[in-house]
């Protein structure tokens, strides 16, 4: 499991912008190509922020979609598991053009 | 808190920005340990793969193809045990045990703290064995010069569609097991197409530790990868 190592990244970067704040909810962009498992990160979350001000932080994730742009004719596509040819002209001359985030977005404090 | 009775809430919620990579501090240690090879003029690279693709045997059998060549250090990493790293002591190398404790790819602390304990100056190429996993390694920058990925024809032909997040974040790419091709069910056109897509113009090269075929060009780019960077002892 990685999440335990990323779970402690997040606290780390949440606790240093909260600046003394109490944390409600932290915000995570997660693309695609990015994986972690929501409900191991905050698992580990419930047991590493006890006794700091993100306790009881809620955390939400928003997930971006894997995303491929096609440079035969342009056609924008999320790819599927099976295959990443085009599917409006069947091309392989397509590229990643999104899904790989993997930020702390942004958190609210009271 | 608020208790039961009617009140107006006086909380406020303010949204601060963030916007930082959440791997931000290990990529920052990561670059840390970049610098400490590039000062003392080695070459790194990280070897990543799925448990049974063969990390093992490629390692010592690019290890013997590199012998005379390059001064060579090796860090094995392991959820536990360290039977890898007796072999390459075995066959004449430092090399340096890192236990991950259960979790399933090195980091770049795990890294800086291993470097300290090589002879460093004695090296000219650094071999890491990352965890065997497909998931997670290549989202934990170590501060290598080249991920190297290792796939194996028994594996199948999809992992690139599976795994794309690790088939993007390398530099080389090994297909092993070749000798079986004739074999099993195993499209390499439709295999490398997933890996063009994720990663155009990769390096790949398909070899077999069983028969040789195909490691002498592997051992050769990597010598001539390495050159161009650092100068050997
Ligand atoms: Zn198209």
């Amino acid at each position: 499991m990685h999440e335990l190592s990323v779970t402690q990244s997040i606290l780390d970067i949440v606790l240093q912008h909260a600046k003394e704040r109490k944390v409600q909810q932290v915000n995570l962009v997660i693309g695609q190509f990015s994986s972690i498992v929501d409900d191991s990160v905050q698992f580990y979350w419930d047991i590493i922020a006890k006794e700091t001000l993100a306790a009881e932080a809620k955390l939400h994730f928003e997930r971006i979609p894997g995303e491929m742009t096609c440079s035969s004719c342009n056609h924008v596509f999320h790819p599927g598991s099976e295959t990443f040819l085009c599917p409006a002209c069947e091309s392989n001359a397509v590229r990643v053009s999104g899904g790989r985030e993997f930020q702390v977005d942004s958190i609210d404090v009271e | 808190m608020c208790d039961g009775h009617n009140h107006t809430h006086s909380h406020t919620t303010t949204r601060v920005p963030v916007a930082e990579q959440i791997l931000s501090a290990n990529d920052r240690i990561a670059q840390r340990n970049h610098s400490l090879l590039h000062q003392k003029n080695i070459y790194g690279i990280n070897i990543m793969a799925s448990p049974g693709a063969g990390k093992t045997s490629v390692l010592l059998k690019t290890l013997e193809a590199l012998q005379g060549r390059l001064k060579i250090g090796v860090i094995e990493g392991d959820p536990a045990g360290s039977i890898d790293t007796e072999r390459a002591i075995k066959a004449g190398m430092p090399a340096i045990q890192v236990n991950t404790g259960g979790e399933c790819h090195m980091d770049a602390v795990m890294m800086e703290d291993a470097l300290s304990q090589l002879p460093l100056d004695d090296l000219d190429l650094l071999v890491v064995e990352n965890v065997g996993n497909l998931i997670c390694p290549a989202n934990f920058r170590l501060g290598t010069h080249l991920n190297l990925v290792i796939a194996s024809i028994p594996e199948g032909d999809d992992k690139p569609y599976k795994y794309p997040g690790m088939y993007m974040g390398m530099q080389a790419l090994i297909v092993n097991k070749i000798d079986i091709l004739p074999y099993v069910p195993f499209d390499m056109d439709y295999f490398q197409q997933g890996v063009e897509i994720l990663n155009p113009g990769i390096a790949t090269f398909p070899l077999s530790c069983r028969t040789g075929e195909g490691l002498d060009a592997w051992a050769d780019w990597l010598v001539e990868k390495a050159r161009a960077e650092i100068t050997p002892k």
